[in-house]
């Protein structure tokens, strides 16, 4: 698998305090990697070094091949608390990056209106976030992420604010969404479940000072459905997942 | 809600005809005051005073928000700019504008242009205050998702810091606004030929309470139209606000 983002060494201290000691990893073109671990473990850390939003104190980022500078619409995020513009609808929403790359308005809609499609919020493309609900409001910042043609979607626990039932809707609508326009995926979260659902590999991270504890390969084959979610043998990975995430103690690999 | 208004209003009325014959001296009742503002509407002395107060205020209050806003914003988004400013700002907010009124006379002469400039430091004051706190409180989830959309600075400012500062500058203006309307009758008060304040200091000459009285009130009934007029104003711009 060709590589698609390359964490080198990346470490981060800030006020004197080391969030992240040296990560590497390496995550796949088309992959779906998760990454888990407790508060403080610096997950977000390297998440937002990966967006550019966050230059790290050491080491680097490469998005193929390339060094990561600043934020680019090559990079997508999507945030825990929506950031979707309140004074704009869905459609200007989604819209808004393809404004800022000077699409044309009439091709602006049409691919605004087929990523509101897709995440199947067709009936709300006029509506103002206020009116959505959380789920739906999380929808439009996936659309709005997808629109601009991003290879890379970085997703920082985006269904972290969400209650259960809807959490469990939106991952397999996330996946629906990835596996017809797939994407290289990093996707954030501290709900255990949730790692082991979505992803290829899941990397368990540990705290003070953040590092990578365990990596562990998910070989269920995607689509993953309600039945794999209920399987022994999801059971015995989140099983696993769990007690690195729960049980560091133990010797890191 | 709405009948609640209507007896609260009844009520006011109902004190104010008990104050009337309770026998204070000179003390008009409604029905005076009615006759005396029919008389002041009819000889075209309280429209011409309205005209005169609410033209200074439009003035200063204009140019107090179109100089405001810019600086505001300024403040906001370079912090050389607001560490320079802000010691003057506060200081300033804390004179009132009338105090500044002898000395806008002093130098200024007694024509429009001293009450004209206490208005628009009054207005100015509220104004800057908000637009800069507006600016300085945008999300920055919200500048953050601009930028990974692609978006630079210039971007980011027009299309995510003002409008997203927006409903702060409203609110600065209703401020404002109500300041401006205070500070005009007060300024007249002290030096103008013509004006609501005006008038009422020539009737306390006169011992004239119902045209006091009906002053009173129309810088009452006017200043609430404003209000009204702003908060509706801000009704409409800004109702993607959440709302609690």
């Amino acid at each position: 698998m060709t590589p698609k983002i390359e964490f080198r060494g990346v470490n981060h201290v800030f006020d004197g305090f080391t969030a992240l000691g040296e990560v590497d990893l390496t995550i796949g073109d088309g992959e779906f990697v998760t990454v888990v671990g407790p508060s403080g473990c610096g997950k977000s850390t390297l998440l937002n070094a990966a967006a550019g939003l966050l230059t790290p104190s050491g080491g680097e980022v490469r998005v193929d091949g390339d060094l990561v500078r600043g934020p680019s619409p090559q990079r997508g995020v999507i945030f825990q608390q929506y950031a979707l513009f309140p004074w704009m609808s869905v459609r200007k929403n989604v819209e808004f990056g393809l404004k800022v790359a000077g699409v044309s308005a009439g091709e602006r809609r049409r691919t605004a209106e087929r990523f509101i499609d897709l995440v199947g919020l067709g009936d709300f493309a006029d509506a103002l976030p206020k009116t959505l609900s959380g789920g739906m409001k999380q929808r439009c910042a996936i659309a709005r992420a997808y629109a601009v043609d991003p290879s890379v979607l970085l997703m920082d626990e985006p269904f972290g604010a969400l209650d259960a039932l809807t959490r469990v809707q939106l991952q397999d609508r996330l996946l629906d969404t990835w596996s017809r326009e797939r994407r290289t995926v990093m996707f954030i979260t501290h709900d255990v479940d949730e790692a082991v659902y979505l992803a290829n590999r899941v990397v368990v991270m540990a705290a003070r000072p953040g590092r990578i504890h365990k990596v562990i390969d998910v070989g269920l084959p995607y689509p993953r459905t309600e039945e794999m979610r209920l399987s022994p043998e999801f059971a015995e990975l989140r099983r696993e997942v769990w007690l690195s995430v729960y049980h560091q103690e133990g010797s890191p690999q | 809600m709405r009948l609640l208004t209507l007896v609260s209003g009844l009520l006011g009325l109902g004190v104010w005809v008990l104050l009337s014959v309770s026998g204070i001296q000179g003390f008009p009742g409604p029905i005076e005051v009615g006759e005396r503002f029919v008389s002041l509407v009819a000889d075209g002395t309280l429209p011409a005073d309205l005209l005169a107060s609410l033209r200074r205020v439009f003035t200063g209050f204009a140019l107090g928000v179109l100089l405001a806003v810019p600086a505001g914003f300024l403040m906001g988004w370079y912090p050389a700019v607001r560490g320079l400013f802000e010691p003057w700002l506060q200081f300033f907010r804390m004179v009132p504008p009338l105090a500044i009124i002898p000395l806008a006379i002093v130098l200024l002469g007694i024509d429009e242009t001293p009450k004209v400039f206490v208005i628009f430091l009054a207005s100015f004051l509220s104004s800057v205050v908000s637009t800069f706190q507006g600016v300085v409180s945008v999300d920055n989830t919200l500048i953050n998702a601009a930028r990974v959309l692609g978006a630079g600075d210039r971007r980011i400012f027009t299309g995510v810091v003002v409008p997203a500062s927006t409903p702060f500058i409203l609110v600065g203006m209703r401020i404002g606004l109500g300041a401006s309307w205070a500070t005009v009758v007060a300024a007249e008060l002290i030096a103008a030929q013509q004006g609501l304040g005006y008038r009422m200091q020539q009737a306390q000459l006169y011992y004239d309470l119902p045209t006091i009285f009906v002053s009173l009130v129309v810088i009452g009934l006017v200043g609430l139209a404003m209000d009204r007029a702003l908060l509706l104003a801000e009704r409409r711009l800004t109702g993607w606000q959440e709302r609690r």
